[in-house]
């Protein structure tokens, strides 16, 4: 199976949905022209012209709500963010019209599009470039909010994000852009909704999603040394959120750490929580423990942005912690 | 009266859409339709302060009372096919565009027969098979996405044209910027239209926006614009046809600022007069009620005549009773309905059979 970047993995599978519905487009800035800011669009403007692939002004609540409008009438729009930090400006038609025109129109307004685009902290960027937004946009009913930590799951939920008939948020790890994995070369999806078991063991459920997946994997692989086997937990989709997955793994292993690289406060590991308090209760041997960012806005400096970010050894001892180890 | 700009060379020459403007003018069943359409509006608008007086719509309600020849004007040049988006002052403006009084009056009394389903309320009129694509609750929220909506005419190289409604305080957004900027660079099909009723709440335009001739905002977006007075439905037709016929023929869209005045207050909790404008500013603006401009140029011109006024105004009345018995004999929507409309559970994973549940 080939082995491609998680970039190139969304690109491909973006390119295949616009070679198969001519209804598709990518809207954003820099999107065309200039390929894509993190080149997820390489070579579209060439392969599908200035109509299906287009460079807007900096202007994301305007081309947000291009991207509603046009889904209103019957297009498919693929709006990018270049990164998440700044659909914050757009928000308003991401959570006011996209998410409740269906419902507010009595189900008379189907609006299938995707907002999509890096989330999270890459390094240094400081505080306005650095925040991971699952939790917020997790809140809305009447959105799907999906994020894919790799290259596999990339190509699969994109493709389903395109195809699905409602508002789908697709949260792109920024750091991850680079990484590897293999991908097939064909046409399938990842089904919205679903988690996946990515390892399995049974000290332990490491349940996470988007980013965070590899370094629950890292903390897998140096955890197993030690003997230690955990269950690696990708939520992949977190709304709407595989329930039966999260209780399947902590029944099993009766014990659970959340790793997520928002903030502690109504983050998604607050959602879990509840989800593993209400069907769980009897089975848990320890209280669950949360990894999360660090409750202030992230810091510039090396060091400290090393302090406040969630990391392999922030959840292994999490981990250790569960277990009474140590 | 209007001021017709000519910067980008594109005021409109005799064509198909101002020639059906003009002949209105000559057109005394066409005239006689108009007054009907405004009618209707008034005395729907008059029932639905009675309903909220008496607790049968709920939350916020902005009455139309005053305006009647915008959406009559407006509309009365549109195709079926055309679209239109719209605020949340949106109950005329949907009967103008031929929405059911009964479906609009369930909605505004909850019920299940609504538009939407009792889920939308005033604020929210929606309906599919009119191609009214939403009264929008958020100030300014609606313009991109009429600018989306030009985008997909333009994508599609249709030839129908979206009419984007908005009060004036619409131009003091960030959104109204972004989406003019993006339909004029772009050469969108879309026809934007200030309903300048002087106030947003209780904000004279004067005291929020710098400028005050305010389709002027257009220039910076180099698009065609004009201002027209809106109290007289022709001039409304007018300028409108102009602008539809550069939209359809042209991809052009305009800014078209239409001066109106409200004659009730903002909302059902706002006094009619009092703190932000006086009584007498009110009555001077009453002189120019739209239904009473035509009324009495159609009488005097004697096309119609005490006994047809009557008549109408009978008709009207009934058909307006009957939305509003309609209404309350429509149940309450059923609480399955709470958890309905969400999310759907269609994807396009076949392409050709997504494309005919979407043009169905
Ligand atoms: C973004 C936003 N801010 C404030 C409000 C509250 N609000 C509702 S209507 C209104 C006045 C709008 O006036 P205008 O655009 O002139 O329209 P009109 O009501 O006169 O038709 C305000 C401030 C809102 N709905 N949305
Ligand atoms: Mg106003």
């Amino acid at each position: 199976m080939p082995v491609i970047t998680y970039r190139d993995a969304l690109g491909q599978g973006l390119r295949e949905e616009m070679q198969r519905d001519d209804r598709v487009f990518l809207m954003g800035e820099e999107v065309a022209v200039y390929q894509g800011a993190y080149k997820v669009s390489k070579g579209f403007l060439q392969e599908f012209g200035e109509m299906r692939v287009v460079d807007t002004p900096i202007t994301e609540l305007g081309f947000a709500g291009v991207g509603v409008g046009a889904a209103m009438v019957g297009l498919r729009p693929v709006i990018e963010f270049m990164t998440w930090n700044f659909a914050l400006l757009a928000i308003d038609q991401v959570v006011n019209v996209a998410a409740k025109t269906l419902y507010m129109s009595g189900g008379q307004f189907k609006m299938p599009l995707v907002f999509r685009g890096p989330n999270g902290a890459a390094l240094q960027l400081a505080a306005q470039h650095s925040q991971a937004w699952e939790s917020w946009l997790a809140h809305i009913p009447g959105l799907k909010v999906v994020a894919p930590g790799t290259p596999y799951d990339a190509k699969g939920l994109i493709k389903a994000a395109v195809r699905d008939d409602n508002p789908v948020i697709v949260l792109e790890g920024e750091m991850l852009y680079n990484t590897k994995g293999e991908v097939p070369d064909e046409d399938y999806i990842v089904p919205i909704g679903k988690a996946d078991l990515k390892r399995e063991g049974d000290h332990c459920s490491i349940i996470t999603h988007g980013k965070m997946v590899l370094v629950a994997m890292q903390v897998a692989d140096t955890l197993a040394k030690e003997g230690i086997n955990v269950d690696v937990v990708d939520l992949r989709t977190v709304r709407p959120m595989d329930v039966e997955a999260i209780t399947a793994s902590v029944r099993k292993t009766n014990r659970a750490v959340l790793l997520e690289e928002g903030w502690e406060i109504a983050g998604i590991g607050a959602q879990v929580v509840d989800y593993i308090q209400r069907e769980c209760f009897d089975d848990l041997d320890a209280p669950v423990v949360r990894v999360h960012q660090a409750d202030v806005p992230m810091p510039y400096a090396k060091s400290l942005e090393k302090a406040a970010k969630p990391d392999a050894a922030k959840t292994i001892a999490a981990v250790k912690k569960v277990m009474y180890i140590d | 009266m209007a001021k017709k700009k000519s910067d980008n060379g594109a005021t409109a020459t005799a064509t198909a859409d101002n020639q059906k403007a003009d002949a209105a003018r000559g057109d005394a069943d066409l005239r006689k339709e108009f007054l009907r359409s405004m009618l209707l509006q008034r005395r729907f608008e008059e029932r639905c302060a009675e309903a909220y007086a008496l607790g049968k719509i709920g939350g916020f309600c902005h009455l139309y009372i005053g305006q009647e020849a915008v959406s009559t004007g407006t509309l009365s040049l549109l195709r079926p096919d055309d679209y239109i988006i719209t605020t949340y002052r949106d109950h005329g403006q949907a009967l103008a565009r031929g929405m059911s009084p009964r479906a609009v009056m369930a909605e505004l009394f909850g019920r299940k027969d609504g538009v939407s389903g009792g889920k939308g309320g005033s604020m929210h009129l929606f309906d599919k098979a009119t191609n009214f694509l939403g009264g929008h609750g958020i100030v300014g929220g609606h313009v991109p996405i009429a600018t989306g909506v030009g985008f997909a005419i333009k994508y599609r190289g249709g030839d129908q044209v979206c009419i984007c409604f908005m009060g004036e305080s619409v131009v003091n957004t960030g959104a109204f910027h972004e989406a003019l900027n993006m339909a004029g660079l772009w050469k969108l099909p879309v026809v934007y239209i200030i309903e300048n009723n002087r106030y947003g709440m209780g904000t004279a335009l004067e005291r929020a926006s710098a400028i005050h001739d305010i389709y002027e905002r257009g220039a910076a977006y180099n698009m065609p614009r004009a201002q027209c007075d809106g109290q007289d439905v022709f001039e409304v037709r007018r300028a409108v046809a102009e602008a539809i016929e550069r939209a359809r023929t042209e991809k052009v869209p305009t800014l078209l600022e239409i001066r109106t005045y409200r004659f009730m207050g903002h909302s059902m909790s706002d006094a009619v007069s009092g703190t932000y404008r006086s009584k007498a500013e009110l009555e001077e603006h009453l002189k120019r009620d739209p239904i009473i401009l035509l009324r009495a140029a159609m009488h005097d011109a004697g096309e119609i005549d005490d006994a047809w006024m009557a008549k109408l105004d009978e008709d009207i009345k009934k058909e307006v009773q009957d939305a509003w018995d309609f209404a309350d004999q429509s149940p309450e929507p059923p609480l399955e309905a709470l958890w309905e409309d969400v999310l759907v559970d269609t994807t396009s994973d076949d392409v050709e059979a997504s494309k005919a549940a979407a043009s169905a």
